[in-house]
């Protein structure tokens, strides 16, 4: 029959390679290189069509590991290299794999510039809160007063919220997941996939040699459910234990965490909307967990399927022009103009 | 009140000349380039041969009236072939003190001088900061002056109109452009359809404009203004289908033509930058040609990006100048690493940092050759004209696919806003260089090498059974895997500069102009190739055995370069630097070449050159 002639369904095995990965044993990067060799067999996609660029940095020596396309590129700069690519390729499959340095410090110009233009590029995110390649200088996501390598009387500038600041530059999907939580990080992951525009995925990664532990808190098993939020669309803001937390609105717009039971219910609290019009919504969100005893929000903040993908509009301006004008004549462009014979 | 039509006209002498060199000097606000522009293509489409010089402030408004808001326009335009834009000029419009004072000293004695005298008045004088009037003072003189009431005059021909003030006086350089027309027995026809294009949806200002044009020409002929006209009667130049063009427009049509060439979708990753910004102008109208522009967010985001396009299998390019060079400096080096093609135009001009960004200079040779960490080598070309621009663009697309390399191509202020006539070719004339993206899955290998080349396969994604992983980390040959095993760098590292050495087998042997041994070589590249020609046919007039050599290509440098300096008693190198060239050659060629250097924002002139010559012959 038919289906004799099918290629056999990609597995997990096809997208590893044979290079030796040489992360340090127990980084939270092996976590996150297995959940994306297990979602990518079953997007659906042909193994040739994926491509994978880095920039430089622990998290950047992903492509090689995974058995596709793969570029690893220079400091910072993956996003726009992935931007020449989609823009040429528009039905390529693009993933930039990269850190809070790469992304947010060196790079972040590219990483604004890429989300506000909605290039259909998906950004794995891994924010480890340190500069491991270089071995342990704070980062721009590294908390105030960071003692590090480069930094022994502590930081000084304020961290960036990578959630807040996509969700400033306009992006147009913006998630949040953990290494180790693998069942979440895959569906996120398959989320983003679907998205059609710059899907931007944070993933909360653990440096067990330079910054071992930055996420114990929402990692650790007993403490988790008090201090992680998951966000899923539809569904009220509720965590802790005993899910008798919820995020409610006060008068003035503000978030405020209440305690269910007396009165209060599921009913009195927010409803996550990912798909909310605006952006205002999904930044409040995510600036939720800087204030005391409020969670960390994990899953997707913000799905906004409304704007057209950057190399699409790209490509269909040049086919505009060509159905207006006709396919340009070379012959006549290099005699357009005021022209003269010499006999 | 008598009006224009009412004066009789005049009997004027007309006299046959072969050459001028007429330069418009104004305001920023005072639309000089468009002046100088709309004389050049009239001047062109008559069939003379024309270099021109457009030199304008880096301000878009510097204050009027002042020193530094003097915008200027120089067209040397001839019954013979010419190269330069003139060293002295035959007629300066001063459109106010400020041009007068900056611009006088060029002009010859007995020069045409005609000045807006309307615009000297104790305030402009004092803008200008000149103490005595140069029109009442005698210091003009030496020159044919002839001051105009350029304002009063224009507002007169416009004021049924029902116009402002100030838009009147905005008609004022075709007021001046339409004497010059008269002067030089010039059709406004040409300047009347663009005007007509120009303000196509502005009725009152397309008459205005007009009127203004007209209005000048019918004052000379009208009045006994100038007792003198003059014929340049058209050039004797090679026959063909011709139109004036700039190096900037040079490389756009040189790109959208090796995108066909090589049937690969252009793309151009590109930041505003003068005076390289006009390419990204020109090519982003080609958009029925497939052409892709893309005005990234900065430098480096214009190089990556173009790496990317590359990468994914597109004709890529980015286009800036000096500064913008210093920010992709990094990513050439990853396209080097990579090995993909890309083409990088630095259109140079005045450095170090911002330095004089509307003048040109020569001083990024050594920053396109070695400017980059590491051994990077990167083949580099150089356009000597406007027009040549165009072929440098074509040869530097060709050479990068071939060779899987990224490509340098030097142009500057000068010859991207210069103009001169350029004949146009026929497309079947330039070879196509159709590009073959590897598919074989069996045996692919990311670097494995073509021998005569050296080039790597080209395996864009998308094709099934080629996924393999490149990066700018050392790879081993011919795997392309990661490896810091001593030898295979090394080994990689000599690959790569064989690679880029390979590329002299597309060099023709270099043949000098001018005498083919003798008592020097003048050694140029880039846009001094007009005045050396000039100065070298001066010379050898006088009897003298010279020879010149323009190097088109700067790495590889010619193969048969070392044999041809050993032809000549002295080498001269003039550039606008401190002498890169000059250092590079002295380096490799072990020879005594001695550098001609002028770093002043502006081109050689030919005396200037030719007073070098004479040195060194010891005359």
């Amino acid at each position: 029959m038919g289906t004799a002639t099918l290629p056999p369904p990609l597995t997990k095995k096809d997208f590893q390679t044979d290079q030796e990965v040489r992360w340090c044993p127990g980084c939270g990067d092996y976590a996150i290189l297995s959940a994306v060799q297990a979602v990518f067999p079953e997007l659906g996609i042909k193994r040739e069509n994926f491509v994978i660029v880095s920039g430089i940095g622990c998290s950047s020596r992903f492509p090689y590991y995974m058995n596709t396309f793969g570029f690893h590129t220079i400091h910072g700069r993956a996003p726009a290299v992935a931007t020449g690519i989609k823009a040429i390729r528009p039905e390529l499959e693009v993933w930039v794999a990269t850190g809070d340095g790469d992304a947010l410090s060196i790079g972040g110009n590219h990483t604004i510039h890429m989300l506000r233009r909605n290039v259909g590029i998906k950004v794995l995110l891994f924010n480890n809160k340190i500069y491991g390649l270089t071995k342990g200088q704070y980062s721009p996501t590294s908390e105030l007063n960071k003692k590090a390598k480069s930094t022994p009387f502590g930081s000084l500038d304020r961290p960036f919220n990578p959630v807040s600041l996509a969700i400033g530059s306009e992006a147009t999907f913006v998630a949040r997941s953990v290494d180790v939580f693998q069942g979440h990080l895959k569906d996120t992951l398959k989320h983003a996939a679907a998205h059609k525009g710059s899907a931007y995925v944070e993933i909360l990664q653990n440096c067990n040699i330079f910054n071992d532990g930055a996420w114990f808190s929402l990692t650790d098993r007993d403490a988790r459910s008090e201090h992680v939020l998951q966000l899923e669309h539809g569904k009220p803001l509720v965590f802790g234990k005993n899910r008798d937390k919820g995020i409610r609105r006060k008068p003035d717009g503000d978030f405020e965490v209440v305690q269910l039971g007396n009165g209060i219910t599921e009913s009195d609290l927010v409803v996550h909307d990912m798909h909310h019009p605006r952006p205002s919504y999904a930044f409040q969100l995510s600036h939720m967990e800087h204030m005391t005893d409020f969670p960390t929000p994990i899953g997707v903040f913000r799905a906004w399927g409304n704007v057209p993908r950057y190399e699409d509009v790209m490509n269909q301006q040049v086919q505009n022009v060509i159905a207006k004008r006709g396919r340009g004549d070379l012959s006549k462009l290099l005699r357009a103009g005021d022209t003269w014979e010499v006999k | 009140m008598s009006t224009l039509a009412e004066i009789p006209p005049v009997k004027h002498k007309r006299e046959v000349i072969d050459q001028a060199v007429i330069r418009f000097a104004g305001d920023s606000g005072d639309g000089m380039q468009i002046t100088g522009n709309q004389f050049t293509n009239t001047a062109a489409l008559y069939g003379n041969d024309i270099a021109t010089f457009p030199d304008y402030p880096a301000e878009i408004r510097a204050p009027a009236g002042t020193i530094p808001g003097v915008s200027g326009f120089q067209l040397h335009f001839s019954s013979n072939e010419v190269h330069t834009p003139g060293d002295a000029i035959d007629v300066l419009i001063a459109m106010n003190p400020a041009a007068l004072k900056v611009n006088v000293a060029d002009l010859k004695a007995n020069g045409i001088l005609i000045v807006n005298s309307d615009s000297f008045t104790e305030n402009d004088l004092r803008k200008a900061q000149v103490t005595s009037n140069a029109l009442e003072d005698h210091s003009l003189d030496k020159f044919r002056l002839f001051p105009v009431e350029l304002e009063r005059l224009t507002r007169r021909s416009l004021e049924h109109l029902g116009l402002d003030a100030k838009s009147m006086d905005r008609c004022k350089n075709f007021f001046a452009l339409g004497m010059c027309y008269w002067l030089y027995n010039r059709s406004m026809e040409p300047t009347v359809r663009w005007i007509e294009d120009k303000f196509k949806n502005k009725p009152l200002l397309i008459e205005a404009n007009k009127l203004a044009l007209k209005g000048g020409y019918s004052y000379c002929e009208a009045t006994e203004a100038f007792q003198i006209s003059y014929e340049i009667p058209p050039a004797q130049l090679t026959p063909g289908l011709y139109r004036s063009m700039s190096g900037n427009q040079a490389l756009a049509l040189g790109f959208v033509t090796a995108s066909q060439k090589s049937g690969l979708t252009l793309f151009q990753g590109s930041y505003p930058i003068t005076p390289a910004s006009d390419i990204l102008h020109e090519l982003s109208q080609y958009k029925d040609f497939g052409v892709m522009t893309f005005q990234a967010e900065d430098e480096i985001a214009a190089v990556t990006s173009a790496i990317g396009a590359a990468y994914a299998g597109a004709l890529a390019i980015t286009t800036t100048s000096g500064p913008g060079m210093a920010l992709k400096t990094e990513a050439m080096g990853l396209a080097v690493a990579v090995e993909i093609p890309l083409v990088i135009c630095d259109i140079q001009r005045g450095g170090p940092s911002t330095g004089l960004p509307t003048k040109t200079e020569q001083a990024d040779l050594l920053q396109a050759l070695f400017g980059r960490n590491s051994e990077a080598p990167i083949p580099v070309l150089a356009a000597s004209t406007p027009a040549d621009c165009f072929w440098v663009a074509i040869e530097a697309s060709r050479i990068a696919i071939k060779y899987m390399v990224p490509v340098i191509i030097l142009s500057d202020g000068y010859l991207a806003n210069g103009a001169e006539p350029w004949r146009i070719p026929e497309l079947s004339d330039i070879p196509d260089f159709p590009v073959t993206f590897a598919t074989d899955p069996i045996g692919f290998q990311p670097y494995r090498r073509d021998p005569q080349t050296l080039a790597r396969p080209w395996a864009v994604p998308g094709t099934a059974g080629l996924e393999h992983r490149i990066g700018g980390l050392e790879k081993q040959d011919p795997t392309g895997n990661i490896n810091y095993e001593p030898l295979n760098h090394e080994n990689m590292v000599r690959i790569r500069a064989a690679k880029v050495a390979a590329v002299a087998q597309e060099i023709p042997n270099e043949l000098p102009a001018g005498d083919p041994e003798g008592d020097l070589l003048i050694v140029g590249w880039g846009s001094t190739a007009g005045s050396i020609t000039s100065a070298l046919k001066a010379q050898r007039a006088k009897g003298r055995k010279i020879g010149h050599l323009h190097l088109r290509y700067l790495n590889p440098l010619p193969s048969n370069l070392g044999d041809i300096f050993k032809r000549y008693k002295r080498i001269l190198v003039p550039e606008l630097n401190m002498g890169q060239l000059l250092w590079v050659l002295r380096a490799k060629y072990l020879v005594d070449a001695v550098g001609l250097n002028k770093i002043q924002g502006r081109p050689f002139k030919q005396a200037e050159l030719e007073q070098k010559i004479e040195e060194m012959l010891g005359l």
